[in-house]
């Protein structure tokens, strides 16, 4: 089955981005296809490359960075919620890029399920 | 129909209005919601009162996480990740009720 | 994109206070681009979106409610508003901005039940 995923919210301070990681990993794992994971809102932040955990704690950025090389998914960032909160080309973390909305709507077409994580 | 709740019953109404509105099939509760899936919390009435209509699920490892992995009310179905991703499968659509 | 997909946006949450009103119907509006079968239903505190009169000038925020008035252009046109959440806030079809259909709960969630993507922000 196709996949897509909807982040709201960003990295660290609610639990939303974790538990859409979890659920996508337990997907790639059941055999599925997570086709693409649309970033919104705050969960922009989830793209920052200039984020810097504590070393005991968890890379969120760089999980999803792994989770998109090993798995081909496609990690895409809104234009218009990122740009209003200073995420650009610029600091944008590997396996992520910047698109519109279209994408969003395109997924809720394509994909077989829409899993929406947030607040 | 999935529906999916991630806050607790004791501060938002969120699982009140999902439990007012689903017609029937699964609920899952997930973060924060896991709480209402707990026996002694003044929701445990009003969520035991909609299991006859709705199939009640929760996250283990978000229950778990919260230390009250023992204090599960009978009848719920625990899940882990991949039950999760099971019951969207399972289901022809799904809502997360945010 | 020949497949027509119906769509609905659950709206739960006020105006202002987050920006999750705001971002949500700029969904609303692509997908309606994209030629959609595109609902909206209003429950809980996401029926204050809809308040007429909205004045945003003291907060330097941008006053989006006229968006719903732009809607029909876009060809969406079911707009549903959860009546028991409407009346515990006490109001009224006459407070809302555009024209609503009225749903008790349970014609909401049998409605819930009939959707291909359901998106909640």
């Amino acid at each position: 089955m196709k996949f897509g995923i909807v982040v709201n919210e960003g990295p660290y301070q609610h639990q939303a981005s974790d538990s859409a990681y979890l659920f996508a990993k337990a997907a790639v794992t059941a055999g599925h296809e997570v086709w693409r994971v649309f970033f919104y809102h705050d969960g922009v932040n989830n793209a920052s490359k200039l984020t810097e955990p504590p070393q005991d704690d968890r890379h969120i950025v760089n999980r999803w960075t792994k989770l998109a090389e090993e798995h081909k998914v496609d990690l895409v960032v809104c234009v218009a919620a990122a740009l209003r909160r200073g995420i650009k080309e610029e600091n944008l973390a590997q396996g992520f890029r910047i698109s519109g909305l279209g994408q969003l709507v395109e997924a809720g077409i394509k994909c077989d399920r829409l899993v929406t994580f947030g607040d | 129909m999935l529906h999916i709740v991630n806050k607790s019953p004791l501060t938002s109404t969120t699982l009140e209005s999902c439990l007012n509105t689903a017609a029937g099939g699964d609920l899952l509760l997930i973060e924060d919601a896991v709480y209402a899936a707990t026996t002694g919390s003044a929701f445990e009435g009003k969520l035991k009162a909609a299991m006859g209509r709705l199939k009640v699920h929760v996250l283990m490892p978000d229950l778990e996480a919260r230390g009250l992995a023992d204090r599960m009310i009978e009848g719920i179905t625990p899940v882990d990740y991949a039950g999760f991703v099971g019951l969207t499968v399972a289901n022809k659509n799904c809502q997360s009720w945010l | 994109m020949s497949d027509v997909k119906k769509f609905m946006f659950v709206n739960r949450k006020a105006p202002y206070g987050t920006i999750y009103a705001l971002e949500s119907l700029e969904v609303v509006l692509i997908t309606a681009a994209f030629d959609q079968d595109v609902s909206l239903a209003f429950m809980d505190d996401g029926v204050y979106q809809l308040k007429k009169g909205q004045q945003t000038k003291g907060i330097e925020t941008k006053n989006f409610s006229p968006t719903y008035r732009a809607l029909e252009d876009y060809d969406v046109e079911k707009l549903y508003v959860e009546k028991e959440a409407m009346e515990a806030r006490g109001l009224s079809e006459e407070d809302f901005i555009v024209d609503v259909t009225v749903l008790s709960r349970a014609e909401m969630g049998a409605m819930m039940d009939e959707q291909d993507v359901v998106l909640s922000f």
